[in-house]
């Protein structure tokens, strides 16, 4: 098979009347790459401005690039849709085995359309699509169960990548996840709650083919090449070592570690739950997703005693990252490695965001400690590094017994807005952040990057350079060139499906060169131009679907909490906002 | 000197599948439908992996029960496939309980592994050698 005209296939699925086609769309793939370019366009075809998220209108759309399968890294599946936390086009992108899977299916994109009355799981196995029914799965407690079952009733063992929700999804909590190989995840704006929302179980994907590229011995070539930087670069090796986690000590000794709901930028007991810390006592195995040398997925394996019986005993194995470790241990004030994993296993289990649920636990212990809620609504008390409580709302966040949950389910911003304590109820556009507290870049980016995440631009590096090279802080206006600039850039690494932990190798010449053996010819200002074509094409979808950034709430806490880099002055960010907000007018007038 | 492909430790194996993705790139393809290695969970990721490769054994069932000679033993374990000859039966990929016969759906004929080691430099963490037939 031919690559480009293997990656030009989309593979339609209509949930409603269990059918599906293929359409050739190289007029998008070679306009657009691949990944998120091509994601947008299709959105852009799919979903007008006043969809529902959770109607059947919305769609879900997978898609991965030129390179994936070709080179170390290229291991990325980007996922497109209308997010139920914000309502805005919304992305998200996960590893595992889902970009090898779909592409050596033999397709670039899947749309997924509709909604089915029933519960279903679909199995996509090659050129074949089944519908099948997944009653039997819903309403189970573990998504890991899930994982399970599929594995021994659907086919393609090793080549294979199930993608399941939790409860949370079923039950359309907005924050829920996309789980795929257990340990990664579709995690931000709510696509679990789309899935729920057609009653999909489950996408199981199995790719068995291959592909053939035009020039083979320069592709061997270029992959050696490529392999070697990624197996002897220090940037893979320090995901591999500690992973992300190593983040928490380096944070937290500029201050810049969010502790007890960003109410601090040092947390006394980081020492307990750092990188460091966790690789020493609890950390059992390291793995890789399919196509990377890496191997940055840490999983440690906690030892849990039954209480009722003596010498009885079970193993879990979670995995963790810097993002769960702010969110469910440093933000929750837990210093317990304990603690925190079996709260972060709940998390997984039920299939919901780790950063999102934790930055809820956080506004509703504030929220209970000034006497906003009451037990009578939270069902429990609650503080600061109180796991066992905070166990007990994650599993009622998805199960909703009262009016007040129901409103936790929508995101910290609904919850704030009705119970109170909205200036220390973090979220930008309704979006809860990642977990850095560097400086007024990061921020800046969380409101006006596309997809509301620390990932858009990286902006935490911004801030962390300026605070090592003792500069001044850019004028608003350069913060947000530097932002978009970088953003930008990302659009031509997520179209072609790299992991952004590879941006380091990928750089334009490199990226160049990796088309040679495909018989492609782009130059390097091709693609920058190409990676600000995308980044306008998101923005003018988000304004038509009534982005308005000058309207942004911004966060009291985040003012008064001081920051490495001093207090952050709203003024700063209003300017910017205002900036980024006249350059999309004028893209969008040049239209 | 007859060499064999050998799993040195497979408590060290990471799941990338860097050395299925290398064994198809022998044939100048992308992809997994060339591969005679096959790595898979040992039970979800959380369990660790299992690492199928041909173990290169004397008498080969494979050989035995290919009703067609398009196996042949090789000297020192293992098999060499005549692919003009094969048939596509699968027999051969019944025969073999480890499972290490693969198969090429795209031709419908198994895919064997020549113990020729072009994976082995691709694994980053050692887990797969060469090592000398004694």
């Amino acid at each position: 098979m031919d690559w480009f005209k293997s990656l030009s296939n989309v593979l339609y699925v209509d949930l409603a009347r269990k059918s599906y086609w293929v359409e050739p769309r190289e007029d998008l793939f070679s306009r657009w790459l691949g990944g998120i370019g091509v994601a947008t366009q299709l959105y852009k075809e799919e979903v007008s401005s006043k969809v529902d998220p959770l109607s059947p209108e919305n769609v879900i759309i997978f898609t991965v690039g030129p390179l994936t399968g070709i080179y170390p890294l290229a291991s990325k599946t980007i996922a497109v849709f209308k997010s139920p936390l914000n309502n805005y086009f919304a992305e998200s992108h996960a590893g595992g085995r889902s970009a090898l899977a779909i592409r050596f299916a033999g397709y670039g994109a899947i749309v997924i359309r509709g909604a089915s009355e029933r519960p279903i799981y679909v199995v996509i196995d090659d050129s074949r699509v089944r519908f099948r029914d997944a009653t039997a799965l819903w309403d189970m407690r573990s998504t890991e169960t899930v994982g399970r079952i599929l594995r021994e009733v659907t086919p393609g063992s090793g080549h294979r990548a199930i993608m399941r929700i939790g409860r949370a999804g079923e039950r359309l909590v907005r924050y829920a996840s996309v789980v795929t190989e257990t340990y990664r995840h579709f995690g931000r704006l709510g696509l679990g709650a789309v899935f729920g929302s057609k009653k999909l179980k489950a996408l199981v994907v199995v790719g068995r083919r291959g592909f053939n590229v035009p020039d083979v011995s320069t592709y061997r070539e270029v992959y050696n090449e490529i392999y070697e930087l990624a197996v002897k670069s220090p940037a893979m090796k320090k995901y591999h070592d500690l992973g992300t986690a190593a983040n928490v000590l380096a944070l937290n000794s500029i201050k810049a570690l969010p502790t007890r709901n960003f109410s601090s930028g040092v947390f006394e007991l980081a020492g307990e739950v750092s990188g460091e810390k966790l690789a020493e006592t609890v950390l059992a195995r390291r793995v890789a997703c399919a196509g990377c040398p890496t191997a940055c997925i840490h999983i440690a394996a906690l030892r849990e005693p039954y209480p009722e019986e003596p010498y009885f005993y079970k193993i879990k194995f979670i995995s963790y990252d810097h993002e769960p470790l702010y969110a469910l241990a440093t933000n929750l004030g837990i210093g317990s490695r304990e603690g925190f994993l079996r709260l972060l296993d709940v998390v997984e289990e039920e299939g919901l965001d780790a950063i999102s649920t934790g930055v809820i636990l956080a506004w509703a212990t504030e929220a209970y400690l000034n006497g906003l809620i009451t037990e009578k609504e939270l069902l429990t008390k609650l503080n600061w590094g109180d796991y066992e409580s905070y166990i007990k709302v994650v599993r009622n966040i998805v199960l909703q017994p009262n009016e007040f949950y129901s409103t936790m389910a929508l995101g910290v911003e609904e919850a704030a807005r009705k119970y109170g304590g909205l200036e220390y109820a973090l979220a930008f556009n309704k979006v809860e952040p990642a977990g850095y507290h560097t400086g007024p870049l990061y921020f800046v980016s969380l409101m006006i990057g596309s997809r509301h995440s620390h990932l858009d631009a990286g902006a935490y590096s911004l801030d962390q350079e300026l605070l090592a090279s003792k500069k001044q802080l850019p004028k608003p206006q350069e913060a947000v060139e530097l932002i978009i600039e970088e953003e930008s850039w990302r659009q031509v690494l997520t179209s072609l499906a790299i992991c952004l932990f590879a941006r380091g190798i990928y750089k334009p010449d490199v990226v160049v060169k990796c088309f040679k053996p495909l018989k492609v010819e782009y130059g390097v200002e091709q693609l920058k131009k190409l990676g600000r074509e995308i980044w306008i094409e998101k923005q003018l979808i988000k304004r038509a679907e009534g982005f308005s950034p000058l309207s942004l709430r911004i966060p009291e806490r985040i003012l008064k909490t001081p920051t490495p880099l001093g207090n952050i002055d709203p003024e700063y960010i209003k300017e910017a906002l205002k900036y980024y907000d006249l350059l999309v007018s004028l893209a969008s007038k040049m239209r | 000197m007859v060499k064999r492909l050998v799993v040195l430790d497979v408590n060290k194996c990471v799941g990338c599948q860097l050395c299925m993705l290398a064994c198809s790139r022998r044939f100048g393809v992308v992809g997994h439908s060339k591969s005679a290695i096959w790595v898979r969970s040992a039970g979800g990721f959380e369990r660790g992996f299992t690492i199928v490769v041909c173990r290169a054994c004397r008498d080969p069932p494979c050989a035995r029960v290919c009703p067609v000679n398009a196996l042949k033993a090789r000297d020192g374990g293992g098999v060499i496939l005549d692919i003009s000859k094969c048939i596509g039966c699968g027999l051969c990929r019944e025969s073999c309980d480890i499972g290490a016969v693969m198969w090429d759906y795209e031709v419908n004929k198994p895919v064997i592994c020549t113990h020729c080691g072009f994976c082995t430099p691709f694994c980053p963490h050692n887990v797969l050698a060469v090592e000398e037939v004694v």
